[in-house]
Protein backbone atom coordinates (compact mmCIF):
# COMPACT_ATOMS: atom_id res chain seq x y z
CA UNK A 1 0.00 0.00 0.00
CA UNK A 2 3.13 2.30 0.19
CA UNK A 3 5.41 3.52 -2.58
CA UNK A 4 8.29 2.81 -0.92
CA UNK A 5 10.48 1.38 -3.98
CA UNK A 6 12.37 -2.04 -3.65
CA UNK A 7 13.72 -3.05 0.10
CA UNK A 8 17.52 -1.88 0.52
CA UNK A 9 19.14 -2.85 3.72
CA UNK A 10 20.15 1.30 3.76
CA UNK A 11 17.62 3.70 2.84
CA UNK A 12 19.37 6.81 0.82
CA UNK A 13 19.39 10.12 2.68
CA UNK A 14 17.05 11.87 0.29
CA UNK A 15 13.46 11.40 1.51
CA UNK A 16 12.26 8.49 -0.18
CA UNK A 17 11.91 6.64 2.65
CA UNK A 18 8.26 6.80 4.46
CA UNK A 19 6.98 5.98 7.80
CA UNK A 20 3.21 5.78 8.33
CA UNK A 21 1.78 8.09 11.21
CA UNK A 22 -2.33 7.63 11.80
CA UNK A 23 -2.78 6.13 8.39
CA UNK A 24 -0.77 8.68 5.75
CA UNK A 25 2.42 8.65 5.06
CA UNK A 26 5.54 10.87 6.70
CA UNK A 27 8.94 11.22 4.51
CA UNK A 28 11.69 11.24 6.53
CA UNK A 29 15.31 11.99 6.06
CA UNK A 30 17.95 9.39 7.94
CA UNK A 31 18.71 10.41 11.15
CA UNK A 32 15.35 12.29 12.25
CA UNK A 33 13.24 10.97 14.89
CA UNK A 34 9.52 10.56 14.76
CA UNK A 35 8.51 13.68 16.31
CA UNK A 36 11.42 15.43 13.66
CA UNK A 37 9.62 14.16 10.54
CA UNK A 38 6.37 14.48 11.82
CA UNK A 39 6.87 18.08 12.44
CA UNK A 40 8.72 18.86 9.40
CA UNK A 41 5.51 17.37 7.45
CA UNK A 42 3.54 19.59 9.39
CA UNK A 43 2.02 17.13 11.06
CA UNK A 44 1.56 17.62 15.19
CA UNK A 45 2.18 15.20 17.95
CA UNK A 46 1.79 16.71 21.64
CA UNK A 47 4.85 16.89 23.43
CA UNK A 48 6.13 18.93 26.24
CA UNK A 49 10.02 18.35 27.13
CA UNK A 50 10.51 18.30 23.26
CA UNK A 51 12.20 21.43 21.68
CA UNK A 52 13.50 21.37 18.29
CA UNK A 53 16.61 23.02 19.03
CA UNK A 54 17.95 21.10 21.91
CA UNK A 55 18.47 16.52 22.16
CA UNK A 56 15.57 14.91 23.46
CA UNK A 57 15.18 14.37 26.72
CA UNK A 58 12.71 11.65 26.36
CA UNK A 59 11.29 12.35 29.62
CA UNK A 60 7.67 13.94 29.91
CA UNK A 61 6.25 10.63 27.66
CA UNK A 62 3.25 13.70 26.66
CA UNK A 63 4.91 12.52 22.72
CA UNK A 64 4.37 8.76 23.66
CA UNK A 65 2.95 7.00 20.27
CA UNK A 66 2.37 3.82 19.42
CA UNK A 67 4.96 1.79 16.90
CA UNK A 68 3.82 -1.51 15.41
CA UNK A 69 1.09 -1.59 18.36
CA UNK A 70 4.23 -0.84 21.16
CA UNK A 71 4.45 2.97 23.04
CA UNK A 72 7.32 4.72 22.29
CA UNK A 73 8.22 8.45 22.98
CA UNK A 74 8.58 9.56 19.34
CA UNK A 75 11.09 12.11 19.91
CA UNK A 76 14.00 9.74 20.61
CA UNK A 77 13.02 7.44 18.58
CA UNK A 78 14.84 7.02 14.96
CA UNK A 79 12.47 6.77 12.28
CA UNK A 80 12.53 3.52 9.65
CA UNK A 81 10.62 2.90 6.59
CA UNK A 82 7.45 1.01 7.13
CA UNK A 83 6.53 1.54 10.51
CA UNK A 84 3.00 1.84 11.30
CA UNK A 85 2.78 5.03 14.18
CA UNK A 86 -0.10 5.65 15.94
CA UNK A 87 -1.19 9.02 17.45
CA UNK A 88 -4.23 10.96 17.54
CA UNK A 89 -5.86 7.64 18.96
CA UNK A 90 -8.60 8.07 21.70
CA UNK A 91 -6.33 5.70 24.09
CA UNK A 92 -3.17 7.77 23.29
CA UNK A 93 -4.93 11.49 24.10
CA UNK A 94 -6.53 9.22 27.27
CA UNK A 95 -3.23 8.71 28.40
CA UNK A 96 -1.35 12.41 27.47
CA UNK A 97 -4.71 14.15 29.44
CA UNK A 98 -3.48 11.98 32.31
CA UNK A 99 -0.40 12.80 31.93
CA UNK A 100 -0.79 16.86 32.48
CA UNK A 101 -3.18 16.06 35.23
CA UNK A 102 -0.53 14.97 36.66
CA UNK A 103 1.77 17.60 36.40
CA UNK A 104 -0.86 19.52 37.47
CA UNK A 105 -1.16 17.88 40.79
CA UNK A 106 2.01 17.57 41.80
CA UNK A 107 3.19 21.56 41.20
CA UNK A 108 1.54 24.94 42.37
CA UNK A 109 0.40 25.57 39.38
CA UNK A 110 -2.28 29.01 40.12
CA UNK A 111 -2.43 30.24 36.48
CA UNK A 112 -5.02 33.34 37.61
CA UNK A 113 -2.01 35.01 39.21
CA UNK A 114 1.08 33.48 36.96
CA UNK A 115 2.74 35.87 35.05
CA UNK A 116 3.05 32.91 32.17
CA UNK A 117 -0.67 32.30 31.75
CA UNK A 118 -1.47 32.70 28.09
CA UNK A 119 2.06 31.48 27.09
CA UNK A 120 2.08 28.27 28.94
CA UNK A 121 3.33 25.08 27.27
CA UNK A 122 1.47 23.06 29.76
CA UNK A 123 -1.47 25.30 30.34
CA UNK A 124 -2.03 25.09 26.09
CA UNK A 125 -1.16 21.72 26.16
CA UNK A 126 -4.18 21.23 29.12
CA UNK A 127 -6.40 23.56 26.78
CA UNK A 128 -5.86 21.19 23.95
CA UNK A 129 -6.49 17.92 25.40
CA UNK A 130 -9.59 18.68 27.13
CA UNK A 131 -7.99 18.73 30.50
CA UNK A 132 -11.10 20.32 32.76
CA UNK A 133 -9.63 19.46 36.48
CA UNK A 134 -6.51 17.79 38.01
CA UNK A 135 -8.74 14.79 39.41
CA UNK A 136 -5.82 13.64 41.23
CA UNK A 137 -5.41 14.94 45.24
CA UNK A 138 -3.19 18.02 44.90
CA UNK A 139 0.18 17.82 46.70
CA UNK A 140 0.41 21.46 47.22
CA UNK A 141 4.30 21.17 48.06
CA UNK A 142 6.67 23.76 49.98
CA UNK A 143 8.94 25.50 47.32
CA UNK A 144 10.43 28.84 48.29
CA UNK A 145 10.99 31.31 45.25
CA UNK A 146 14.23 32.43 44.66
CA UNK A 147 14.53 36.02 44.05
CA UNK A 148 18.16 36.94 44.89
CA UNK A 149 19.21 37.55 40.56
CA UNK A 150 18.29 41.37 40.18
CA UNK A 151 17.00 40.39 36.99
CA UNK A 152 15.47 36.88 37.14
CA UNK A 153 13.04 35.06 39.60
CA UNK A 154 12.87 31.61 40.18
CA UNK A 155 9.46 30.46 41.02
CA UNK A 156 9.81 26.37 41.36
CA UNK A 157 6.12 26.02 42.11
CA UNK A 158 5.19 25.35 38.72
CA UNK A 159 8.12 23.41 37.26
CA UNK A 160 7.83 19.95 35.41
CA UNK A 161 11.45 18.69 35.54
CA UNK A 162 11.58 18.74 31.56
CA UNK A 163 15.14 19.93 31.88
CA UNK A 164 15.13 22.32 29.35
CA UNK A 165 16.62 25.31 31.65
CA UNK A 166 19.72 22.42 32.09
CA UNK A 167 20.02 21.42 28.98
CA UNK A 168 20.26 25.44 27.25
CA UNK A 169 22.34 26.33 30.11
CA UNK A 170 25.08 23.89 29.66
CA UNK A 171 24.53 22.53 25.68
CA UNK A 172 23.89 26.59 24.40
CA UNK A 173 25.35 28.70 27.15
CA UNK A 174 28.04 26.35 28.49
CA UNK A 175 27.58 27.58 31.89
CA UNK A 176 25.42 24.68 33.79
CA UNK A 177 23.43 27.23 36.12
CA UNK A 178 20.49 24.76 36.33
CA UNK A 179 20.49 21.07 37.72
CA UNK A 180 17.97 18.33 38.86
CA UNK A 181 19.15 17.21 41.99
CA UNK A 182 16.74 14.30 44.23
CA UNK A 183 15.13 11.20 42.95
CA UNK A 184 11.64 10.33 42.75
CA UNK A 185 8.95 12.43 44.06
CA UNK A 186 11.72 14.09 45.83
CA UNK A 187 13.54 15.18 42.50
CA UNK A 188 13.60 18.83 42.06
CA UNK A 189 15.35 22.08 40.18
CA UNK A 190 18.46 23.26 41.80
CA UNK A 191 20.72 26.26 41.07
CA UNK A 192 24.88 24.85 40.92
CA UNK A 193 25.88 27.33 43.61
CA UNK A 194 27.54 26.68 46.86
CA UNK A 195 24.83 28.89 48.25
CA UNK A 196 21.90 27.63 46.08
CA UNK A 197 21.03 31.09 44.89
CA UNK A 198 20.79 32.69 41.59
CA UNK A 199 22.28 35.72 42.42
CA UNK A 200 25.75 33.55 43.04
CA UNK A 201 25.81 32.03 39.60
CA UNK A 202 26.43 33.67 36.09
CA UNK A 203 23.78 33.45 35.28
CA UNK A 204 22.60 36.35 32.50
CA UNK A 205 19.23 37.69 30.84
CA UNK A 206 20.67 37.26 27.75
CA UNK A 207 21.02 33.23 28.03
CA UNK A 208 19.42 30.92 26.70
CA UNK A 209 18.16 29.13 29.27
CA UNK A 210 16.51 32.33 30.81
CA UNK A 211 14.03 32.00 27.48
CA UNK A 212 13.24 28.23 27.29
CA UNK A 213 10.98 27.54 30.07
CA UNK A 214 8.14 26.25 29.26
CA UNK A 215 5.65 27.28 31.91
CA UNK A 216 6.52 30.09 34.50
CA UNK A 217 9.36 28.91 36.71
CA UNK A 218 12.39 31.22 34.87
CA UNK A 219 10.36 35.19 35.07
CA UNK A 220 12.66 37.99 34.16
CA UNK A 221 11.59 40.71 36.34
CA UNK A 222 9.77 43.61 36.10
CA UNK A 223 7.54 42.86 33.00
CA UNK A 224 4.98 40.55 34.10
CA UNK A 225 1.81 40.89 32.53
CA UNK A 226 2.63 43.15 29.75
CA UNK A 227 0.64 41.40 27.59
CA UNK A 228 -2.83 41.69 27.85
CA UNK A 229 -5.57 38.94 27.62
CA UNK A 230 -6.33 38.67 23.69
CA UNK A 231 -2.49 39.14 22.67
CA UNK A 232 -1.04 36.38 24.39
CA UNK A 233 0.59 33.24 22.36
CA UNK A 234 -2.15 30.84 22.70
CA UNK A 235 -4.97 33.52 23.07
CA UNK A 236 -5.88 32.96 19.46
CA UNK A 237 -5.15 30.03 18.48
CA UNK A 238 -4.20 26.76 19.84
CA UNK A 239 -0.93 24.66 20.79
CA UNK A 240 -1.59 22.29 17.95
CA UNK A 241 -1.59 25.00 15.26
CA UNK A 242 1.47 26.72 16.34
CA UNK A 243 3.77 24.28 17.26
CA UNK A 244 4.94 23.75 13.56
CA UNK A 245 5.31 26.93 12.92
CA UNK A 246 8.22 26.21 15.36
CA UNK A 247 9.48 23.24 13.45
CA UNK A 248 12.74 23.03 11.56
CA UNK A 249 11.34 23.10 7.78
CA UNK A 250 13.35 21.63 4.98
CA UNK A 251 14.22 25.17 2.66
CA UNK A 252 13.08 26.98 5.75
CA UNK A 253 15.70 28.36 7.96
CA UNK A 254 14.22 27.76 11.50
CA UNK A 255 12.17 30.95 13.09
CA UNK A 256 14.49 30.43 16.49
CA UNK A 257 13.17 30.52 20.05
CA UNK A 258 13.90 34.20 20.79
CA UNK A 259 10.38 34.55 18.15
CA UNK A 260 8.37 32.25 20.31
CA UNK A 261 9.03 34.04 23.82
CA UNK A 262 8.01 37.26 25.08
CA UNK A 263 7.04 38.14 21.31
CA UNK A 264 6.76 41.87 20.59
CA UNK B 1 -34.45 20.60 25.69
CA UNK B 2 -37.94 18.90 25.15
CA UNK B 3 -38.85 17.88 28.81
CA UNK B 4 -41.78 20.22 30.38
CA UNK B 5 -40.78 20.34 34.13
CA UNK B 6 -37.94 22.78 34.53
CA UNK B 7 -34.68 21.61 35.77
CA UNK B 8 -33.73 22.66 39.77
CA UNK B 9 -30.63 24.00 39.62
CA UNK B 10 -28.83 25.23 42.98
CA UNK B 11 -25.91 27.22 43.46
CA UNK B 12 -23.55 28.59 46.08
CA UNK B 13 -20.31 30.06 46.78
CA UNK B 14 -17.91 28.22 49.40
CA UNK B 15 -14.23 29.66 49.35
CA UNK B 16 -14.74 32.37 46.64
CA UNK B 17 -15.34 35.53 45.49
CA UNK B 18 -18.87 35.21 43.93
CA UNK B 19 -16.92 36.12 40.72
CA UNK B 20 -17.93 33.26 39.21
CA UNK B 21 -21.74 34.02 40.09
CA UNK B 22 -21.20 37.39 38.52
CA UNK B 23 -20.01 35.65 35.22
CA UNK B 24 -23.18 33.50 34.98
CA UNK B 25 -25.15 36.85 35.30
CA UNK B 26 -22.21 38.02 32.60
CA UNK B 27 -24.81 36.17 30.10
CA UNK B 28 -26.85 38.70 29.85
CA UNK B 29 -30.18 38.55 27.87
CA UNK B 30 -29.77 34.56 27.50
CA UNK B 31 -30.78 34.69 31.18
CA UNK B 32 -34.11 34.39 30.09
CA UNK B 33 -33.85 31.67 27.75
CA UNK B 34 -31.97 29.78 30.43
CA UNK B 35 -34.82 30.76 32.93
CA UNK B 36 -37.54 28.62 30.02
CA UNK B 37 -35.79 25.25 30.83
CA UNK B 38 -34.23 26.14 34.81
CA UNK B 39 -35.92 27.33 37.79
CA UNK B 40 -33.43 28.36 40.68
CA UNK B 41 -33.74 26.79 44.06
CA UNK B 42 -30.74 27.30 46.99
CA UNK B 43 -28.96 30.37 45.73
CA UNK B 44 -27.69 33.77 46.27
CA UNK B 45 -30.08 34.50 43.78
CA UNK B 46 -33.14 33.07 45.53
CA UNK B 47 -31.37 33.47 48.84
CA UNK B 48 -33.33 30.27 49.91
CA UNK B 49 -30.55 28.76 52.93
CA UNK B 50 -30.88 25.19 52.02
CA UNK B 51 -31.43 22.95 48.86
CA UNK B 52 -34.02 20.32 48.03
CA UNK B 53 -33.97 18.15 46.17
CA UNK B 54 -32.33 18.97 42.75
CA UNK B 55 -31.00 18.03 39.14
CA UNK B 56 -27.99 20.44 39.00
CA UNK B 57 -25.76 22.15 41.97
CA UNK B 58 -23.34 24.21 40.69
CA UNK B 59 -20.67 25.10 43.22
CA UNK B 60 -17.86 28.12 42.97
CA UNK B 61 -15.06 28.22 45.16
CA UNK B 62 -13.14 25.67 47.03
CA UNK B 63 -13.40 24.41 50.82
CA UNK B 64 -11.51 26.42 53.65
CA UNK B 65 -13.66 26.16 56.39
CA UNK B 66 -16.18 23.52 57.94
CA UNK B 67 -19.11 25.28 57.37
CA UNK B 68 -18.43 24.75 53.42
CA UNK B 69 -17.62 20.85 53.78
CA UNK B 70 -21.29 20.81 55.13
CA UNK B 71 -22.81 23.27 52.23
CA UNK B 72 -20.82 20.93 50.00
CA UNK B 73 -22.12 17.61 51.76
CA UNK B 74 -25.74 19.28 51.15
CA UNK B 75 -25.52 19.92 47.53
CA UNK B 76 -23.89 16.81 46.83
CA UNK B 77 -27.13 14.89 48.79
CA UNK B 78 -29.31 16.76 46.97
CA UNK B 79 -28.00 17.57 43.47
CA UNK B 80 -28.67 14.61 40.37
CA UNK B 81 -25.39 16.39 38.68
CA UNK B 82 -22.85 18.59 40.76
CA UNK B 83 -20.34 21.24 39.05
CA UNK B 84 -17.56 23.05 40.42
CA UNK B 85 -17.37 26.22 38.84
CA UNK B 86 -14.13 28.37 38.41
CA UNK B 87 -10.22 28.05 39.29
CA UNK B 88 -10.81 27.68 42.95
CA UNK B 89 -14.20 24.92 42.74
CA UNK B 90 -11.55 23.06 40.58
CA UNK B 91 -7.96 23.89 42.48
CA UNK B 92 -8.41 25.29 45.48
CA UNK B 93 -7.29 28.36 43.70
CA UNK B 94 -6.18 31.50 45.46
CA UNK B 95 -7.26 30.76 49.02
CA UNK B 96 -5.18 27.39 48.12
CA UNK B 97 -1.64 29.50 48.10
CA UNK B 98 -1.96 29.36 52.02
CA UNK B 99 -1.51 25.79 51.96
CA UNK B 100 2.51 25.62 52.25
CA UNK B 101 1.58 28.26 55.52
CA UNK B 102 0.69 27.14 58.92
CA UNK B 103 -2.61 28.24 59.59
CA UNK B 104 -1.93 29.53 62.97
CA UNK B 105 1.26 31.94 61.90
CA UNK B 106 -1.30 32.99 59.34
CA UNK B 107 -3.92 34.01 62.03
CA UNK B 108 -1.18 35.39 64.23
CA UNK B 109 -0.07 37.86 61.47
CA UNK B 110 -3.04 38.64 59.64
CA UNK B 111 -4.80 39.69 62.77
CA UNK B 112 -2.19 40.20 65.81
CA UNK B 113 1.17 41.35 64.15
CA UNK B 114 0.90 43.20 61.37
CA UNK B 115 0.55 46.75 61.06
CA UNK B 116 -2.32 48.47 61.89
CA UNK B 117 -3.81 45.66 64.04
CA UNK B 118 -1.71 46.14 66.37
CA UNK B 119 -4.76 45.56 69.54
CA UNK B 120 -6.08 42.95 67.20
CA UNK B 121 -7.61 39.64 67.92
CA UNK B 122 -7.77 36.67 66.46
CA UNK B 123 -12.03 35.92 65.69
CA UNK B 124 -13.00 33.21 68.28
CA UNK B 125 -16.69 33.65 68.25
CA UNK B 126 -18.89 30.22 68.20
CA UNK B 127 -20.68 31.45 65.45
CA UNK B 128 -17.62 31.42 63.23
CA UNK B 129 -16.84 28.32 60.77
CA UNK B 130 -13.56 26.22 61.54
CA UNK B 131 -10.91 27.60 59.19
CA UNK B 132 -9.16 23.46 57.68
CA UNK B 133 -5.72 23.13 57.47
CA UNK B 134 -5.70 23.30 54.16
CA UNK B 135 -7.78 24.80 51.16
CA UNK B 136 -9.40 21.83 49.22
CA UNK B 137 -10.49 21.53 45.67
CA UNK B 138 -13.98 20.44 45.35
CA UNK B 139 -13.02 16.52 44.52
CA UNK B 140 -11.33 16.00 47.27
CA UNK B 141 -14.14 16.26 49.92
CA UNK B 142 -17.12 14.93 47.75
CA UNK B 143 -17.74 13.11 44.23
CA UNK B 144 -17.81 16.12 41.42
CA UNK B 145 -19.62 15.13 37.93
CA UNK B 146 -18.25 18.14 35.92
CA UNK B 147 -15.70 20.94 35.99
CA UNK B 148 -15.93 24.52 34.27
CA UNK B 149 -12.30 26.29 34.65
CA UNK B 150 -11.29 29.50 34.59
CA UNK B 151 -11.07 32.61 36.88
CA UNK B 152 -13.42 33.19 36.31
CA UNK B 153 -15.09 31.27 33.45
CA UNK B 154 -17.04 33.31 30.85
CA UNK B 155 -20.48 33.93 30.46
CA UNK B 156 -20.22 32.34 27.27
CA UNK B 157 -18.42 28.88 28.54
CA UNK B 158 -21.06 28.49 30.90
CA UNK B 159 -23.76 29.44 28.81
CA UNK B 160 -22.23 26.70 26.27
CA UNK B 161 -21.76 24.19 29.42
CA UNK B 162 -25.57 24.27 30.56
CA UNK B 163 -26.89 24.39 27.22
CA UNK B 164 -25.15 21.37 26.20
CA UNK B 165 -26.18 19.78 29.50
CA UNK B 166 -29.59 20.91 28.83
CA UNK B 167 -29.85 19.70 25.79
CA UNK B 168 -28.17 16.26 26.41
CA UNK B 169 -25.21 16.27 25.04
CA UNK B 170 -21.92 15.36 26.53
CA UNK B 171 -20.45 19.14 27.40
CA UNK B 172 -17.36 20.25 25.25
CA UNK B 173 -15.25 23.91 25.18
CA UNK B 174 -13.18 24.12 22.56
CA UNK B 175 -10.63 26.41 22.49
CA UNK B 176 -11.31 30.03 24.01
CA UNK B 177 -14.13 28.97 26.30
CA UNK B 178 -11.38 26.52 27.94
CA UNK B 179 -8.98 28.48 30.43
CA UNK B 180 -7.40 28.41 33.87
CA UNK B 181 -6.85 32.08 34.01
Amino acid sequence: MTATPAMSPQPPAATTATFQLDGREVPFNEGQTIIQAALAAGRYIPHLCYHPEFKPHGSCKLCTVKVNGRPAASCTLPAQAGLVVESDTEELNGLRRTLVQMLFAEGNHFCPSCEKSGNCTLQALGYDLGVMTAGFRHFFPDRPVDASHPDILLDFNRCILCELCVRASCEVDGKCVFALSGRGQTKHLVVNAASGRLADTDADLADKAMEVCPVGVIIKKRVGFAQPIGQRRYDARPISAQALEDAPRPGAGSPGCAACEEGG
Amino acid sequence: MSETRKLRVATTSLAGCFGCHMSLLDMDERLFQLLEHIEFDRSPLTDIKHCGPCDIGIVEGGICNAENVHVLREFRKNCKILIALGACAVTGGLPAQRNHLDLGACLQEVYLTEPGLSHGLIPNDPELPLPLDKVHPLHEVVKVDYFIPGCPPSGEAIWTFLTDLLAGRSPHLGHGLIKYD
